[in-house]
Order: structure tokens, then C-alpha cells, then sequence
């Protein structure tokens, strides 16, 4: 969008500046520009050494409901998929104040080229946990709004997926805040844009079918058929068709349903690829005493030494996470 | 129940006006009125005209609403953040006077505590997602504009859907410029059914002629007929009070 001049030059940071806030009185040292989005600018600043994001708006109102957002996240139990807020303020400057808040800096690697170097196998995995995080952020009466890869981050250590950008966040039942055409329904004609679960759970699978298409692809008239050709051209995404077309029907009410849904096409997946035992494994009742069959088995496939234990192993690894995930 | 109502208008052009009063000077009238007008500009891939793309900008200004320039394929999700992006700003423009007559003349939500301001855009967004909105689409259709139309539809309907999500009324109206006979010629009158526009497009004529001023002019005229009409005005300029 088109801004006043002197507002756009507002945003602009330069390495090394300091930046003091009117209110709050924190210092921070610019580093770099990680990025730009319809709002404004994001930062990588230092804090008493500490490295942390800086959001810089051109309109203080954006600064004041993207924080109302963040701190909405980190009231949901058990959901740490958001960055935490660490602090809002404002820049006094020549062009007059600037807005700013000040977030958890989060450093990963974007959702699709992770997938794209580790395997297609760890898609599962992140969806399973981002559904179960949207199950939660539901319940407490938000929608996540402006779901796509880019706004996706994998972090490095211990690999798990976190959101990085909560502009599109809107109350249950208002209108949506902010999409992105590809993963919004109302773009392919397949319903509104009121703020429902069904609205993110559309998204997700258009993140399923964007997975199976890097360049995603363009919309001709839209409309289901588009969708399901797409979907029938691509054998990639074969096993996800039943999930990802319940979702563009708006057939799952919440998160927790699609869960299910995909945990079950992983377990498939997984007897296809080592028949026998993995039954046993998936069953979701008696959590701990499947914890210790997943390891057990862990060990007694270690002596075989294949390469299929590799790749085994791994995927049990995956189920052990899903296990801590709850 | 009070409720607001949001009056814009929505203008969709590709370049710069030629024929009558100067729409810079007609914008700025609007907004007097308070009707504020938001410009969208289309370019031609490859052919960025910045005359054209600096009066986009400045009628916007001079309306005191938004303005975007894109290319006919984004068009659709332009039309809406822009309407939206508006919507917000005409909402905070009134917070903010209010807040000026309690805080005094030199203070605006800009002065409040970043705590407090939260729970100021937790209202202005409350407003915006209540509000009725009243929205007079001015669609350029010279015959440079003639091949974008269809974009210019799409986008007016997915317009419609961003708009049927909120929770507030909605009222449309479509006007374009040049008209067969005269400068501005109404497609559709005032209504919800955003919907009622697929065909009205149908029958346009091509005219190298652009009178972008006299059809923010018409604007203004069948906004205030409305205005006068459907609701008592107050004070208030954008944003009125009707017993509801």
C-alpha cells in the first residue's frame, strides 16, 4: 500500500543505530533487516545483548493490534508457537513518533525449504503440531487468519514449528483480518471470510497442496473441481486427499478432528513402509506403555543395522515427539 | 441500538483524468462532505505511467482516504485491504478527534500510553467489524480500461464476500465514467446485493475521455442525496449516529 513518503522513511533503520523508547526507556541496537511486510519493517535488534525482533509500523494503530494479538498467544495454554512479546513503545523522531514492539527473535529455517531438504515426512509431523496448537488458539475464541508457509519457522535445535507473523489474528466471528489468496477460501469461491476454525483448517490443507506444488499454481474460474485436479495430478499428495478435501468442504468443526485424520493417514504411511507391528504403536489409548514400545522396538531394529532402520527410527522418533505433543 | 455508518467512495482507475474539474480539488471536497475516497490504480504490466499513478495518489490524499496502484491481476485482495485499511482509518480518525476534545487540542491516540492504546484499537476494530458501510464504486471505463474490466468485476465481488463477513450492513452503488451520454452513468443503484453487478458491465462504452472530477462530483451528490434521505445528519462528519 501506498504511504506518505515521510511515514515510509519512518521505518528506516540503519545498522548500528540505537533506538531509545519514550515510555519504557529500553535501548536497542539495529543489526539487520530480516524482512518487510504490509505493516512496515522487522528488525533483528540487540537488547542488553540479547538478540530480539523489532516490528517498526508505519501506523502506531497496526503496532497496537498486532501486540493485542501476541500477548492473546501467550495466553493460551500450552501454545508456543508465537513469538513471546517483550516490549511496545514509540521512537520520537524528526517525522514524529514511530511505533514499535518488541518480540522474541526466532531463528529457523522457513517451513517449505526445510521440508524440501529434510523429507516430505516431517510435513506430517509439523501439521499434527500446528493443528494441535490451533485446536487451543480456537478454543480461546481467536483465528490465526493469514495461515502460509512463509509465515511458518522451523527452529534449528530440536526441530518444531513456530509462527512468526500474528497480523492476520482475528476474534471468532469477525471478518478476517489479513490473507494470502492461495490458502483463503473465499479466493477459490469455497466460502466467506468470517473468522471460524473451518477458515484456518482450509489454509492448512492449501499448506498440504502447496507442499505438493512449490509454485503453488494459479486460480482459472475456481471452484472445488480446480482443487481436486490439482490434487489428483499430483501423486505426492495422494495420501493427504481425503484430509485435505474434508477441509476444503469445511467437513472438520475443529483442529482436533483433521489431527486425527492426519495421524492416521502417518500411521498408514508407516505400515506401508514396515508392515507388521506398527499397529501395535499407533494405538492412542495407553500412551506410556506405548512410549515404551517405541523404544523397546527402537532398540531390538538398531541391531539389524539397515538403512530402513534409519529412516524407521526416525519416523519413531516422530511418533515419540507426537507422544510430548499429547 | 446507535450504529455508525462508514461512507466511501471507492474509485478504480488507469491513469489520468482529461476531461472536466480537477479530481484532486473534487476528492478534497468529498472529505469536506465527509465521504472519504479511496483510489485504486491499475498499470499495465510494463508500463508504469507515473503521471497517472501521482494523481492516484494525491486524489486519495487530498479525500484523506487510501490508494494503491497495482497490477489488474492483483487487483481483487487491493480492493478489499484497501476498503478495510480505510474502514479502520475513518474509525481512528474519529476516535482520535474525540480524544483531542477530552486530552485537549495538541493530543491524540498517539500520546497515550502504548498499553492503553491496545484497548483503544480493541474498540476502533469492534466499530469497524459493526459499522454499516455505504460504499459508491466510481469504475473508469475508457477504452484504455476495456480489457481490465473483468478484473475489475472479479474484484468487486470478492470485495462483496470480505464485506459480507463482517457483521455490519453493507450498501453498494456503481457508477462508471464516461457514460454513453453523458459524463457519469449509473450501473446500479443502492443496494446489499453486490452480487446484482455480474452483467452490469455489459454495456459500455469505449471513449478516450477520463472525467475522473465530475464523477467524484456525481459522488458526492448521490452520497449526500442518501445521507439526507436515510438518516439525520449530525456533526460528526464521517461518522454519524442513526436511532436504530
Amino acid at each position: 500500500m501506498r504511504q506518505p513518503t515521510s511515514k515510509n522513511q519512518a521505518c528506516n533503520f540503519r545498522p548500528g543505530q540505537m533506538i531509545k523508547g519514550r515510555w519504557h526507556g529500553n535501548q536497542y541496537q539495529i543489526v539487520r533487516l530480516l524482512g518487510e511486510g504490509a505493516i512496515g519493517k522487522v528488525y533483528l535488534a540487540n537488547r542488553t545483548g540479547q538478540p530480539v525482533a523489532m516490528k517498526v509500523a508505519r501506523e502506531s494503530m497496526s503496532v497496537s493490534s498486532e501486540v493485542r494479538a501476541l500477548r492473546q498467544i501467550s495466553k493460551v495454554r500450552g501454545v508456543s508457537l508465537g513469538p513471546f512479546f517483550v516490549d511496545m513503545d514509540d521512537l520520537e523522531g524528526a517525522h514524529g513518533s514511530t511505533s514499535f514492539y518488541v518480540m522474541e527473535y526466532i531463528d529457523g529455517e522457513p517451513f517449505l525449504s526445510f521440508i524440501n531438504k529434510r523429507g516430505k515426512e516431517w510435513m506430517a509431523l509439523f501439521l499434527i503440531q500446528l493443528l494441535t496448537d490451533l485446536s487451543a488458539l480456537h478454543e480461546s475464541g481467536w483465528v490465526f487468519g493469514d495461515l502460509k508457509p512463509e509465515n511458518l519457522i522451523v527452529t534449528q535445535k530440536t526441530p518444531s514449528l513456530r509462527w512468526i507473523d500474528v497480523g492476520g489474528m482475528t476474534k471468532m466471528g469477525r471478518s478476517i483480518k489479513e490473507y494470502t489468496e492461495f490458502f483463503d477460501r473465499g479466493y477459490w469461491g469455497l466460502g466467506d471470510r468470517k473468522a471460524e476454525p473451518s477458515y484456518d483448517l482450509f489454509a492448512v490443507a492449501m499448506l498440504i497442496m502447496n507442499v505438493g506444488y512449490p509454485k503453488r499454481f494459479q486460480r482459472i474460474n475456481g471452484g472445488k473441481k480446480e482443487l481436486l485436479d490439482k490434487l489428483k495430478h499430483q501423486p505426492s499428495l495422494s495420501p493427504y486427499r481425503d484430509v485435505i478435501v474434508k477441509a476444503i468442504e469445511h467437513r472438520y468443526d475443529d483442529a482436533s478432528q483433521m489431527k486425527v485424520d492426519l495421524m492416521k493417514v502417518m500411521k498408514k504411511k508407516l505400515t506401508v513402509s514396515t508392515p507388521e507391528k506398527m499397529h501395535v504403536r499407533m494405538k492412542p489409548t495407553h500412551k506410556k506403555r506405548a512410549h515404551k514400545r517405541v523404544s523397546n522396538v527402537r532398540m531390538e531394529r538398531k541391531y539389524k543395522g539397515t538403512l530402513e532402520t534409519a529412516v524407521f527410527s526416525s519416523f519413531l522418533l516422530f511418533l515419540y515427539i507426537l507422544y510430548l505433543l499429547g | 441500538m446507535n450504529k455508525a455508518t462508514i461512507r466511501q467512495i471507492l474509485l478504480i482507475t488507469d491513469g489520468c483524468s482529461n476531461a472536466g474539474e480537477d479530481p484532486v480539488a473534487m476528492a478534497g471536497l468529498a472529505k469536506e462532505e465527509g465521504f472519504s475516497v479511496n483510489v485504486i490504480g491499475i498499470m499495465d504490466e510494463g508500463d508504469e505511467d507515473e503521471r497517472g499513478m501521482t494523481e492516484v495518489e494525491q486524489i486519495a490524499k487530498a479525500g484523506g482516504g487510501m490508494s494503491d496502484v497495482v497490477y489488474a491481476k492483483h487487483l481483487s485482495h487491493t480492493v478489499q485491504m484497501v476498503t478495510r485499511k480505510a474502514m479502520t482509518q475513518t474509525i481512528y480518525g474519529v476516535v482520535n478527534r474525540e480524544i483531542q476534545q477530552i486530552l485537549g487540542a495538541n493530543r491524540q491516540v498517539e500520546d497515550l500510553e502504548p498499553e492503553k492504546r491496545e484497548e483503544l484499537m480493541e474498540v476502533v476494530d469492534e466499530l469497524g467489524e459493526t459499522a454499516n458501510l455505504d460504499i459508491l464504486i466510481l469504475v473508469d471505463t475508457s477504452a484504455s480500461m476495456k480489457n481490465k474490466i473483468p478484473r475489475v468485476q472479479e474484484a468487486l465481488l470478492d470485495l462483496s464476500l470480505s464485506l459480507r463477513s463482517r457483521s455490519g450492513e453493507n450498501h453498494f452503488c456503481l457508477y462508471s465514467f464516461p457514460g454513453k451520454r453523458e459524463e457519469v452513468e449509473r450501473l446500479l443503484s443502492w443496494t446489499p446485493e453486490m452480487d446484482s453487478l455480474k452483467g452490469a458491465f455489459k454495456k459500455l462504452s469505449s471513449s478516450g475521455v477520463t472525467p475522473t472530477g465530475p464523477a467524484i462530483m456525481e459522488a458526492i451528490r448521490v452520497h449526500s442525496k442518501r445521507m439526507k434521505r436515510g438518516f439525520t445528519g449530525d456533526e460528526t462528519a464521517y461518522f454519524e449516529e442513526s436511532g436504530m
